[in-house]
């Protein structure tokens, strides 16, 4: 990014800050070096723990296909990784489950009423601006009810619409390709209409055929080989398009945001590798539609309105046409309304007061045999207040959540919830020239058990009870800018933290026959955890520019699900639980010279057990990639050429994040991009 | 002359061999009664099914002169073979030398040396079931029957024929939908057809199929969801259901080979059971949505009087250590009892051995989900 451009951002965002009548607003915060047009989003103003962010170019540069190949990079994550460019990618914050994760496209959270997992391996990085990881709650209060909602968040920001002096449009085309048989075109229009309206267009094709080799190789304790066998991965082919329509408006009072998001694909499901058996025919087909807008208005110097709306209508289909298996030819179609008005007063200058309050409607629709077509009725109300004193900054919230199910089937009887979850963060800054802060959080929450959980033909417990997270945080940051030296400024952070799952939906066997499970609240999880990160960044003469970024994670997860199953060798009893590992880590270094660009990224994954039972038969060996980038800018007038080839786990390491599904080896990548 | 010499010699030679044999010894005249019964049981094999997709299908294997349990043989046994014993065990049988494990989701059965465990090679039969051995013929269940242009497609199962020296697969018998157990008796095959693919519409026949022209003859209507089947030496042919887990219960059925016709139910809630002479060892495992838990039994049923000996054979209160118990099989000369406990199916489980007197005697960790025994022993003395 040019100076001139983050200048004139940096001014954009000043802007803001004084529409807003809170001149205080980022001033203190650490990341002004990271200002960019992320920063112009209006919903961070009492931010006072600053998220995990990876946005503008220092995101583009890591050789990343998705939004989950992105979130590696942060600390306190564990990403399920499938494999392939279709492959299922979902994501775990601080060993709480999938579940527990509140992933927000453009502010609105995403839903998925039926399993309440978001695929983020289906969220292309093209149009991603950033995306940021909060703990807790993002620590603001003018939000909607729900962002005070999930024990983690991952917030999804698409790029908004800035337009150069003079310019009114801008156009950028990109073409990927590479390995998997890659085809991956993306189009973005942006058009400023007005002054105070603009409008932007996506558009997205992605087509693989998935196909790569992966190889299976085990030794004999004196090294000699037992087998070794290379296979290429079938059926992990992808077709998917993506067309995304927004409006941007501003006007002095009002700031207003509609969008409109479609996504088709089809795709194969590749499935488990398994001794005879190399190959699968499973199908899954998605269609994904919302429409979402948002509104933020100050109608008075003490009072703000902040309104959004959102209608999604999802579509599945899967497809078993293997006859030797079960046939299933089943379809899923979810419809979600999401209504949400908050408000914020300012009783004083260091004190706001917030209220939201939300509705949601979804619905579950499947051509299953008895199956309970359930509907969802969510209420929340969210009161949350911040209090600034000295140099303290405090904010509480309490969450109260009603939630109505309404089922067709007689058989289960209608269920109402009613839950309160508190929230409390508090940040001090001890020394009043050093940018040294001191932060922590409490957090209780809870996730509803899903539609699947609930009313899955025959698995179903329509008597389970909402799982339970209770956080508890406690963390160090200090950042430095120096005027003098190579090391233009650097961060560190660092969180010691314990959670406990509580009341985990789990299945457990049921009755005779095979395989016949009964979801359960009888899970307990007790996480102790330490995330560690620092970003430096340096300059060198010769306008040589470096950023490297250091994470690391441990954790100890530990089951205490069941005390009798405590045998010192077999036993789950205390064992860390299931794919996570007691130490990953990443580590990048991003070089710049002209227009020149050097990524060089290292992902650690330590070993790790597919069960909690933590025996040798359920070990997973560590796992580490090497990916490289490089890039190259060209200027031609007004146009803007950059081509970038990657060349991802450079020494063709064979692994597997989840067992039986081996992942890419060597793979390439190049992409070309045209900007006017 | 010399000539007529050799002429005469030779009539004479003859004459002597064919009017009058020199005596022999006698030899003995054999005629199948029943099963074979061991005389010695050396150890057993103990086949984990392993979770879905896992892969963790293992064996292990437990020696009764040493007294240890040696747990996941297979891959040292048979270092070369990719990704090895695959995945979802569903039934472990030994005839002769052989040791035959049917691996339901790698498509295909193990063959084993009954005495190493080293792999002889394999049979590929998709979603293949159970096995079971008749006249030196191999018979196995499986789901995957032929694809037919239908809009009420429904998955028809067939049973195998293999041959147990040449491992080669004879004849396809098509039976019901979706065919689980199997036994034979009076020169028939009863295969339990489940319909479990049509659940909660299950099918609810017993296929009887004539071993000597391997086609089906009869389907006698028992019950919905049928499972396991096994034949007692006064030819009863034993059959249980699953249920239909919510109205219909679990239950125990029995059919007379002779006229082919279901003659008895008893009311007992069976999982999976064994026969050892004329006592039928029983799993029962209920799923109670009052209090949500299972209600387990273990019970013993005589063949002969049809009536039930006990729900309780574990009798020092061990059980309640049990969560899930999956696997059952008795040592037919010593009687021990052996019980297998899954747990919640995705963690390793355990192996329970009981006295005939159902006090506890030992209990290991196995794989994950153990399920299937076979003894391996002598069967008669060499003479």
């Amino acid at each position: 990014m040019s100076l001139k451009k983050s200048a004139k951002i940096r001014v954009i965002c000043v802007i803001c800050v004084l529409f807003w009548h809170s001149p205080y607003a980022q001033l203190d915060t650490t990341k002004v070096y990271e200002i960019n047009e992320i920063t112009i989003t209006f919903t961070q103003q009492r931010e006072i723990i600053p998220a995990q962010r990876l946005s503008g170019e220092e995101l583009h540069r890591l050789s990343s296909h998705s939004v989950a190949d992105a979130i590696r990079y942060f600390s306190g994550i564990q990403i399920k990784d499938f494999g392939g460019i279709g492959g299922l990618k979902t994501v775990d914050i601080r060993s709480m489950g999938t579940n527990h994760v509140g992933v927000f496209y453009d502010g609105i959270q995403l839903g998925n009423a039926q399993n309440g997992q978001i695929d983020l391996g289906k969220f292309s990085l093209d149009n991603i601006e950033e995306i940021a990881l909060y703990n807790g709650q993002k620590s603001e209060i003018f939000q909607p009810a729900k962002d005070f909602g999930s024990a983690g968040a991952i917030y999804l920001q698409t790029r908004r619409p800035t337009f150069e002096e003079a310019q009114k449009f801008n156009i950028r085309a990109l073409f990927r390709t590479g390995s998997f048989g890659l085809a991956n075109p993306s189009i973005l229009w942006e058009q400023k209409i007005t002054k105070s309206l603009s409008s932007s267009f996506n558009a997205e094709y992605i087509y693989a055929t998935g196909k790569y080799k992966f190889r299976y190789r085990r030794v004999l304790p004196d090294g000699m080989v037992a087998y070794d066998t290379t296979a290429v991965r079938q059926n992990g082919d992808i077709q998917a398009v993506r067309l995304e329509g927004g409006l941007f408006g501003h006007t002095q009072k009002i700031n207003w945001n509609a969008k409109v998001y479609f996504y088709n694909s089809e795709r194969g499901i590749p499935g488990a590798i398994i001794n005879n058996v190399w190959k699968h025919s499973q199908r899954q087909w998605d269609r994904n539609f919302f429409t979402q807008a948002s509104l933020t208005t100050p109608i008075h110097r003490r009072y703000e309105l902040l309104a959004r709306f959102k209608y999604a209508n999802d579509y599945m289909r899967y497809l078993n046409s293997d006859t030797t298996l079960m046939y299933i030819d089943n379809n899923f179609t979810q419809q979600e309304i999401y209504t949400c008005f908050a408000n914020k007063v300012k009783v004083f200058k260091s004190w706001d007061i917030s209220l939201a309050t939300d509705f949601q409607w979804n619905m579950l629709q499947a051509n299953l045999r008895n199956f309970a077509q359930p509907q969802r009725y969510t209420t929340l109300v969210a009161l949350a207040t911040a209090f600034d004193i000295w140099r303290i900054k405090t904010q509480a919230s309490i969450l109260s959540t009603f939630i109505h199910d309404k089922v067709a089937k007689p058989t289960s009887s209608h269920s109402n919830n009613h839950e309160f979850t508190p929230a409390v963060i508090f940040s001090c800054k001890p020394l009043k020239k050093e940018e040294f802060y001191i932060n922590a959080f409490y957090k209780r929450a809870f996730r509803m058990p899903t539609f699947n959980d609930l009313y899955y033909t025959d698995i179903g417990n329509a008597a389970l009870q909402p799982e339970y997270v209770t956080q508890y945080n406690l963390g160090l940051q200090y950042a430095k800018s120096l005027k003098k030296g190579i090391l233009e400024n650097l961060t560190l952070k660092t969180d010691a933290y314990y959670n406990e799952v509580t009341n985990k939906i789990i299945a457990i066997p049921k009755g005779s026959g095979q395989f016949r499970w009964m979801m359960m609240n009888i899970g307990f999880v007790k996480i102790r955890g330490i995330d560690a990160m620092a970003q430096l960044n340096w300059k060198f003469p010769y306008d040589i520019r470096l950023q490297t970024h250091i994470n690391y994670t441990y954790q100890k997860a530990q089951d205490f699900s069941d005390p009798t199953d405590n045998d010192a060798v077999a036993g789950t009893y205390r064992g860390q639980i299931a794919y996570i590992p007691w130490h990953n880590g990443s580590f990048t270094l991003q070089f710049s010279y002209k227009t020149y660009n050097l990524n060089y990224c290292f992902i650690y994954v330590g070993e790790r057990y597919h069960n909690s039972a933590n025996i040798r038969a359920n070990h997973e060996q560590p796992w580490y990639t090497h990916d490289l980038s490089l890039g190259k800018t060209f200027c031609f007038k007004k146009w803007n050429f950059k081509v970038s080839a990657e060349i991802n786990n450079i020494f063709n390491q064979q692994y597997e994040v989840v067992l039986n599904y081996p992942m890419p080896g060597t793979n390439f990548r190049v992409i070309l991009k045209f900007e006017i | 002359m010399k000539v007529n010499c050799i002429f005469l010699a030779l009539l004479i030679a003859f004459c002597f061999t064919s009017c009058r044999k020199d005596p022999e010894i006698f030899l003995h005249e054999e005629v199948p009664v029943t099963h074979p019964q061991f005389i010695s049981i050396q150890g057993f094999y103990l086949l984990n099914e392993g979770n879905m997709g896992q892969n963790k299908s293992t064996l292990d294997y437990f020696d009764y002169e040493e007294g240890v349990y040696y747990r996941n043989i297979y891959g040292e046994a048979n270092p070369s073979v990719p990704k090895e014993l695959g995945d979802v065990g569903n039934d472990l049988a030994i005839y002769g030398n052989k040791l035959y494990a049917v691996i339901n989701c790698s498509n295909k059965i193990e063959v084993m040396d009954a005495k190493t465990a080293e792999r002889i090679g394999q049979i590929d039969i998709p979603n293949c079931r159970y096995i079971t051995f008749y006249n030196g013929f191999a018979y196995v269940t499986s789901y995957a029957g032929p694809v037919t242009i239908d809009p009420d497609y429904q998955q028809i199962g067939y049973i195998a024929k293999i041959d147990t020296t040449s491992l080669q697969i004879l004849d396809k018998c098509l039976v019901g939908l979706q065919p689980d157990g199997l036994a034979i008796a009076n020169g028939k095959i009863y295969v339990a057809n489940s319909g479990g693919y049509l659940s909660p519409n299950y099918e609810n026949t017993v296929s009887v199929i004539d071993a000597a022209s391997f086609k089906e003859i009869k389907q006698i209507k028992v019950a919905v969801n049928l499972h396991r089947v096994c034949a007692d030496k006064n030819g009863n042919i034993w059959v249980n259901t699953r249920g239909d887990y919510f109205n219909t219960s679990s239950k125990l059925y029995c059919i007379d080979s002779k006229t082919d016709q279901l003659t008895d139910s008893i009311n007992i809630a069976v999982s999976n059971f064994h026969l050892d002479d004329d006592r039928l060892y029983i799993i029962g495992v209920k799923w109670n949505y009052e209090t949500m838990s299972n209600e387990i039994n273990y019970g013993i049923v005589d063949v002969v009087s049809k009536q039930i000996i006990t729900k309780k054979f574990i009798t020092d209160g061990t059980d309640i250590n049990i969560k899930t118990p999956y696997g059952i099989i008795v040592n037919p000369i010593t009687k021990d009892i052996y019980v297998t406990d899954v747990k919640n199916y995705i963690s390793p489980g355990t192996l329970y051995c009981f006295d005939k007197n159902g006090k506890q005697k030992w209990n290991v960790s196995t794989g994950d989900i153990p399920a299937h025994i076979a003894f391996i022993g002598k069967y008669k003395s060499n003479f």
